[in-house]
């Protein structure tokens, strides 16, 4: 053991001058894209948060069908505003996974020490935390198609993009506020308390144009527009702070 | 110029004061020994230079820059923690950390963990390490960058006797290559074979310097937590 541990560093720096050696900073784009592919990796291998999300979201949609029993037409109604509720209640437990296992072994120590950009963590952890709230809308849809007998009369591609914008704007707030309430006592509480009040116009706007949708009454344009701009607001304004959150004691 | 400086540094929570007015230089390409009691601010300190924390008071100059994140590509840390993800294993944790500094070497992160003498073909999950594996990868992540400056908050935790010493070894290297190490330590007396000079720290006030770790220091921080 001792003959490798006596070995010589890497050629990078020979000659021991004090320095980096070909180390180049690093970039925004790469980091984002290296934390993202090790957030998925790391959820693909535990499973934490998505097993939790389904297990929720399924528990609700069965309940409320149970419930309720709706006929197509109430279905429709009700459908954009439960869906919603369902999406909101379980990314909070994505959100709470998400740095949860950044506290573990206090890894987000090593990042905060490193080089690397804070915007790079938080775009990667938004994008991740995307990619998982979206891996369960497209499986909770069949379980509406079944559970309410659910058919959209308006576009589809319509549906798509309020449930893009719609989604963005959960998990961009709640990646902010999740890295927010990461230090207090009560994190998994905190993180809903603060979520939810801030998320109410986008909650209104995204459960309006769903069921504009869903029943084929009129065009969501408005509600398109409204997210869309929200989406702007809060990523604009969650950005710029994110370095300030990270770096809080 | 000094590798640190520190000025006045003060760092209080809440009411308890874990730093009172810390005041020192410290030369580049020397190995520094912090030793201390439990709750004496050694790792307070060590967190501070790494930029972690931020003193209540004072100023802090980390190999000439004032601002501690200037010199982060220069600077490797080393916490209580092991600062790894469990769910990888050894070769993706330190690939993924190498990114954080710009590095897309694999040869980089390999070299790095035969340093410490471990098997970058290991597949294992850093999880199902034992603990002295553990902080051998963690100390692997700290040195993949090849840092000017070295904060180790005590690496030798759950090593044991024969590690750290090739552990120590690894850092004496380091020092004799120019770099300026730091090890907040209870095991004196594995360091006392590459220790240049020894820095006591009692109640958050700087208590002592002295050449080398003498032996009247060693026997006091060396019974606090005993080598496995």
């Amino acid at each position: 053991m001792s003959a490798v541990l006596d070995k010589t560093p890497p050629a990078h720096n020979a000659g021991g001058k004090p320095g980096v050696g070909s180390m180049s900073a690093p970039s925004v784009a790469r980091v984002t894209r290296s934390t993202l592919a090790k957030d998925v990796r790391l959820e693909w291998r535990s499973k934490d948060a998505i097993n939790s999300m389904l297990f929720f979201s399924l528990l609700v949609v069965v309940i409320f069908a149970f419930g309720f029993d709706p006929t197509a037409e109430e279905s429709r109604r009700i459908a954009g505003g439960l869906f919603w509720m369902a999406v909101l209640f379980s990314t909070v437990v994505a959100l709470n996974q998400t740095w949860a296992r950044e506290l573990r072994n206090q890894v987000l120590d090593a990042y905060r020490v490193s080089p690397a950009s804070p915007a790079s963590l938080f775009i990667a952890k938004a994008v991740g935390n995307f990619i998982f709230v979206a891996t369960l809308e497209v499986l909770m849809v069949p379980l509406f198609v079944v559970f309410y007998n659910l058919r959209s009369l308006g576009p589809v591609w319509q549906l798509l993009l309020v449930a893009a914008l719609s989604t963005w704007a959960l998990v961009v707030n709640g990646t902010f506020f999740g890295a927010m309430s990461i230090r207090t006592r009560s994190r998994e509480i905190m993180l809903p308390l603060i979520l939810f009040p801030i998320s109410i116009p986008a909650l209104l706007t995204m459960v309006e144009a769903t069921t504009q949708i869903l029943t084929g009454e009129s065009t969501p344009t408005f509600g398109i527009q409204l997210l869309l701009i929200y989406d702007i607001v809060f990523t604009t304004i969650c950005l710029t702070l994110f370095s300030t959150i990270l770096n809080a004691e | 110029m000094p590798a640190v400086a520190l000025s006045d540094v003060v760092r209080h929570f809440g009411r308890f004061a874990a730093l009172r007015g810390i005041t020192a230089d410290f030369a580049p390409g020397k190995l520094y020994v912090i030793l201390g009691e439990n709750g004496a601010g050694k790792s307070t300190l060590l967190r501070i230079v790494a930029g972690l924390l931020q003193p209540t008071r004072g100023t802090v100059r980390i190999l000439g820059e004032s601002e501690i994140r200037n010199a982060a590509t220069r600077t490797g840390y080393m916490g209580h923690a092991p600062l790894l993800y469990d769910e990888l294993d050894a070769m993706e944790n330190l690939r993924y950390f190498a990114g954080l500094y710009g590095i897309q070497d694999d040869s980089r992160c390999r070299a790095a963990i035969e340093r410490v003498a471990l098997d970058p073909g290991l597949t294992r999950r850093v999880g199902q390490y034992s603990q002295g594996m553990r902080q051998r990868i963690s100390l692997a992540r700290a040195i993949l960058h090849d840092p000017e400056l070295l904060l180790l908050d005590e690496p030798f935790s759950n090593v044991d006797v024969t590690s750290a010493r090739e552990m120590a070894r690894l850092l004496g290297g380091m020092r004799d290559q120019g770099k300026t190490v730091f090890v907040v330590t209870h095991q004196a007396a594995v360091m006392e074979p590459v220790a240049d000079e020894c820095v006591v720290i009692t109640s958050g006030r700087l208590a002592a310097r002295e050449c080398g770790i003498p032996l009247h220091l060693m026997a006091p921080y060396a019974a606090q937590e005993p080598v496995r």
